[in-house]
């Protein structure tokens, strides 16, 4: 499984089979998308440590993740036309 | 698959904002992210905080290690854009690399009184053909130079924009963000 720092992980619902407190921690977090960059953050864990807890869930299926989309963001113009359009709003 | 995927997770996309230590990026990620910045500290030893060179940042406190990030979502287009800074210095290129795969692009910070700091970062990303653009922090009590005379001294093309920001407010780091997207804009074909 390949987890990028910006791979998307969310709760699935099911149990989960993995009940060390670091795994329901992480469990708790994800009810919305969250990168995993941010789980690390939040989990206060070096990310490679917060790939490996993250992996165990996927692989009990009381995750599931998306990798980054392969975008060619930056030579995407209308990726970068609504960027710029959000960028605006602020 | 218990969720559509699409409906579910939005677009990511992701810039890297990049200089010296004590340079403002930590600052500059602040001003713009909508959540508290991010950290987390991996795979850097504290034994590298000890040979930065701190000349002429008197003023920080704490120096940037690891990896800071903060986050813009722009619901409208349901588009999350990640910023992410780290120090630029050729030994955290690991850390860049993984970081800079698939990134849009990069603001590179300088600031005047140090703009040596941000040679190596000018490097990384001319050599990995990742658009950038300087962005020179207006720090109080630092020299103002012309924008090109910092073109001149970083020997940058002079298709790389340079902006003013004060990393401190988000409408100026914001305006700096999106003069980084104009700036990829130029490089796209307009679409029929």
């Amino acid at each position: 499984m390949d987890l990028d720092l910006l791979s998307l992980v969310i709760t699935t619902g099911q149990t989960s089979s993995r009940t060390d407190p670091e795994h329901l921690k992480v469990l708790g977090l994800c009810h919305k998308p969250l990168s995993v960059a941010e789980v690390a953050a939040y989990m206060r864990l070096p990310v490679m440590v917060t790939k490996v807890l993250l992996a165990d869930l996927v692989d009990c299926e009381a995750m599931t993740m998306r990798a980054p989309r392969p975008t060619s963001g930056s030579t995407d113009r209308v990726l970068l036309e609504k960027l710029l359009d959000g960028l605006q709003r602020i | 698959m218990a969720y559509n995927e699409s409906e579910v997770f939005p677009t990511q996309v992701k810039i890297l904002i990049a200089g010296g230590f004590g340079v403002g990026k930590t600052t500059f990620v602040g001003a713009a992210s909508e959540i508290e910045p991010l950290s987390t500290e991996e795979l850097i030893t504290a034994a590298s905080v000890g040979v930065d060179s701190l000349s002429g940042v008197e003023n920080k406190s704490a120096t940037t290690v690891a990896l800071d990030f903060g986050r813009i979502t722009i619901d409208h287009h349901d588009i999350v854009l990640y910023l992410f800074g780290t120090p630029g210095q050729e030994r955290f290129w690991f850390m860049w690399d993984e970081l800079s795969n698939g990134a849009l692009g990069a603001i590179v910070m300088a600031d005047t009184r140090r703009l040596q700091a941000c040679f190596e970062a000018v490097d990384f990303f001319e050599n990995r053909g990742i658009q950038f653009l300087v962005a020179v922090n207006e720090f109080d009590g630092a020299f103002r130079y012309e924008p090109e005379e910092v073109r001149a001294a970083l020997e940058l093309d002079p298709r790389v924009p340079i902006v003013l920001c004060d990393a401190r407010d988000t409408q100026s780091a914001t305006s700096a963000l999106r003069s980084l997207i104009k700036h990829l804009l130029t490089a796209v074909p307009s679409s029929a």
